[in-house]
């Protein structure tokens, strides 16, 4: 009897051991399986004769010299190009100056900090819609200056394949430079104030506190801005659908529009796992340092 | 000459606060334009949009867009309004967001209080899978769909997002789990308390705060979605954004603006109040989600 007892809690034991182990595993089974499973087998069908459907005829790199030579995903590149540093330039920029002005102790700002961020709570669908109107020069701004008497006003970039890239550009900031700003105003309240005081003793102007003391401090959140910035921008779909539906033309292709397009409406499913291998490959030559710097530092 | 504030160690003269102002004042105009602006006309008549201005307020207010968005307008083949979406849209968030929570409290506290060899490398790739662009999955995902026959279905949509949530939800509890006294679990473990005593007694009731913030986030974020959307769950079972892109995005018959409108405030409605109630959640799930807890 005392060794039944003995066994049962030593079976106790070792299923507490285990427990931890055991609560973790379907996450991590899931992980395997959706995750990395997924994009090993979105890997192989880059490799494959895929069109509508997956099929398993080796190709090699076939889908990759083909991709390359499209058209369309030569414009899907560049406008990544124009639109990511555009995007990423102009939001840390907007973000940074609201977060230093924010930071001089304004009346308000309990009222204004809000009012900055909302945006981000936002779909990039109500985005697309609320500006995609904005922009439209029959009835957004361009009407409202010639109806207000500036005849001559025109801001038609939104109808004009040249420049329909910069209206992305335009309505991505506005919904992500009040988090940009958030970040900053976070390093920014971090900062100890006895360093700021000691330098301006010594003679610091404010423009030299800046550049030599508080700026580099705030090295972190220029990392983190950059880093989530760029993984929006590769991200970036909806709000292309929503504001121009990758037109005119498709002069506002993205690599996500590309990869939709050539996947689900032209069956070319080869050429479109090949597209998406390619937006992962630049996300995680992002990411990746970026998280082992992280979790390094965190041991 | 100097404005000399207290416990600040930057000084400001009149001018610089006076454009100071300035330009927060218009940033804040930038921020509230487009969709103060979207509000406004979604009370207008169509033929005040067409031919009038858009700064103007209505001469006639209505709110007919309003009932014609919810219950009548035209989404792809029926005349349903937005309303069955919406209510998709709640169907689909509400579970995925709560099974992601759960199981992201669990593993973060599995990964804080339980550490064992490799957990770090375990993270680490529940870390990554949060940032892959979801294309790389689209095509095995509807494959798997097809063959549990919940593709174009609201539980086919929960799947997505609770699978692909779990990476989130478990980085806002490891962080937050983190900073919890090791000590406290340890003591408890001496008196004899069990791995899920522990986790229900002493982790839980201070998770409040965290809790706030993933179920926050999630719902804004699977609220919002509409990649996966779009991909898996055309037809009846569309969430709110794909609904609403189909309403402002057709192209037969009159565009009529004021009803695109209110459909628009409509999908961000879910989001916007609760960023309004709970906006300092909100901002510290973004912290969570890009620095370091």
């Amino acid at each position: 009897m005392a060794a039944s007892t003995d066994t049962g809690a030593d079976f106790r034991t070792r299923l507490q051991g285990w427990l931890p182990k055991l609560v973790l595993s379907p996450s991590l089974a899931v992980m395997v399986i959706f995750v990395y499973g997924f994009i090993a087998f979105t890997i192989y069908l880059s490799f494959t004769d895929s069109r509508m459907l997956p099929s398993y005829g080796w190709v090699g790199w076939q889908n990759y010299d083909r991709l390359f030579r499209i058209r369309e995903w030569d414009i899907a590149i560049t406008n990544l190009a124009i639109f990511a540093s555009l995007y990423i330039a102009i939001s840390t920029v907007i973000g940074l100056s609201l977060a230093i002005f924010l930071d001089q102790k304004i009346r308000g700002e309990g009222i204004l900090r809000p009012i900055f961020l909302y945006p981000m709570a936002l779909s990039f669908i109500v985005t697309g819609t609320a500006w995609k109107w904005f922009l439209d020069p029959a009835i957004g701004i361009e009407n409202t200056m010639h109806l207000w008497g500036w005849e001559s006003f025109t801001f038609d970039w939104i109808k004009d394949r040249e420049m329909a890239i910069y209206t992305v550009v335009i309505a991505a900031v506005w919904q992500s430079s009040g988090f940009v700003m958030a970040m900053f105003l976070a390093g920014l309240r971090g900062i100890d104030n006895e360093i700021l005081k000691a330098a301006q003793i010594d003679g610091a102007s404010n423009w030299n506190l800046y550049r030599r003391i508080i700026l580099p401090q705030l090295r972190p959140a220029f990392l983190s801005a950059f880093v989530i910035l760029s993984h929006l921008a590769i991200k970036s779909y909806d709000l292309v659908i929503a504001l121009t539906g990758g037109g005119p033309g498709n002069a506002t292709a993205l690599p996500a529009t590309f990869m939709y397009s050539y996947t689900f409406t032209r069956n070319q499913m080869g050429i479109g796992a090949s597209s998406a291998v390619i937006m992962l490959m630049t996300i995680a030559a992002i990411m990746v340092p970026y998280l082992y710097a992280e979790l390094k530092e965190k041991k | 000459m100097a404005v000399a504030s207290s416990d600040t160690a930057i000084r400001t003269s009149r001018i610089t606060r006076a454009f100071i102002y300035l330009f927060l004042l218009l940033f804040a105009l930038f921020y509230l334009l487009p969709f103060g602006i979207m509000l406004v006309n979604s009370l207008k008549p169509l033929s005040e949009i067409t031919g009038g201005n858009m700064i103007a307020l209505p001469r006639e207010w209505t709110i007919e867009p309003w009932l014609s968005a919810w219950s009548t307008a035209q989404i792809g083949v029926q005349p349903t309004g937005l309303r069955p979406y919406f209510i998709n849209s709640l169907m689909m968030a509400i579970p995925a967001v709560i099974l992601s929570t759960v199981v992201g409290a669990l593993n973060g506290y599995v990964l804080t209080k339980w550490r064992f060899r490799g957990d770090t490398i375990i993270f680490g790739m529940l870390l990554f899978s949060c940032f892959i662009p979801f294309q790389i999955v689209l095509i095995p995902m509807a494959r798997i769909l097809g063959i549990l026959q919940i593709a174009g279905t609201t539980p086919g949509l929960i799947m997505v997002h609770f699978v692909y949530g779990i990476g989130f939800t478990t980085l806002y509890f490891r962080n937050y789990y983190a900073a919890f006294p090791t000590e406290l679990v340890r003591a408890a473990q001496i008196d004899g308390a069990g791995f899920f005593q522990i986790f229900w007694r002493i982790m839980l009731p201070s998770s409040g705060p965290i809790i706030a913030v993933s179920f926050i986030w999630q719902f804004t974020n699977i609220w919002n979605d509409f990649l996966f959307g779009a991909s898996f769950a055309s037809g009846d079972a569309a969430p709110m954004t794909v609904a609403l892109n189909n309403l402002v995005n057709s192209s037969t018959g009159v565009r009529e603006y004021n009803v695109h409108f209110a459909g628009a405030i409509m999908a961000a409605a879910p989001t916007l109040l609760v960023y309004i109630v709970a906006g300092r959640y909100f901002v510290r799930g973004l912290m969570a989600g890009s620095v370091k807890g």
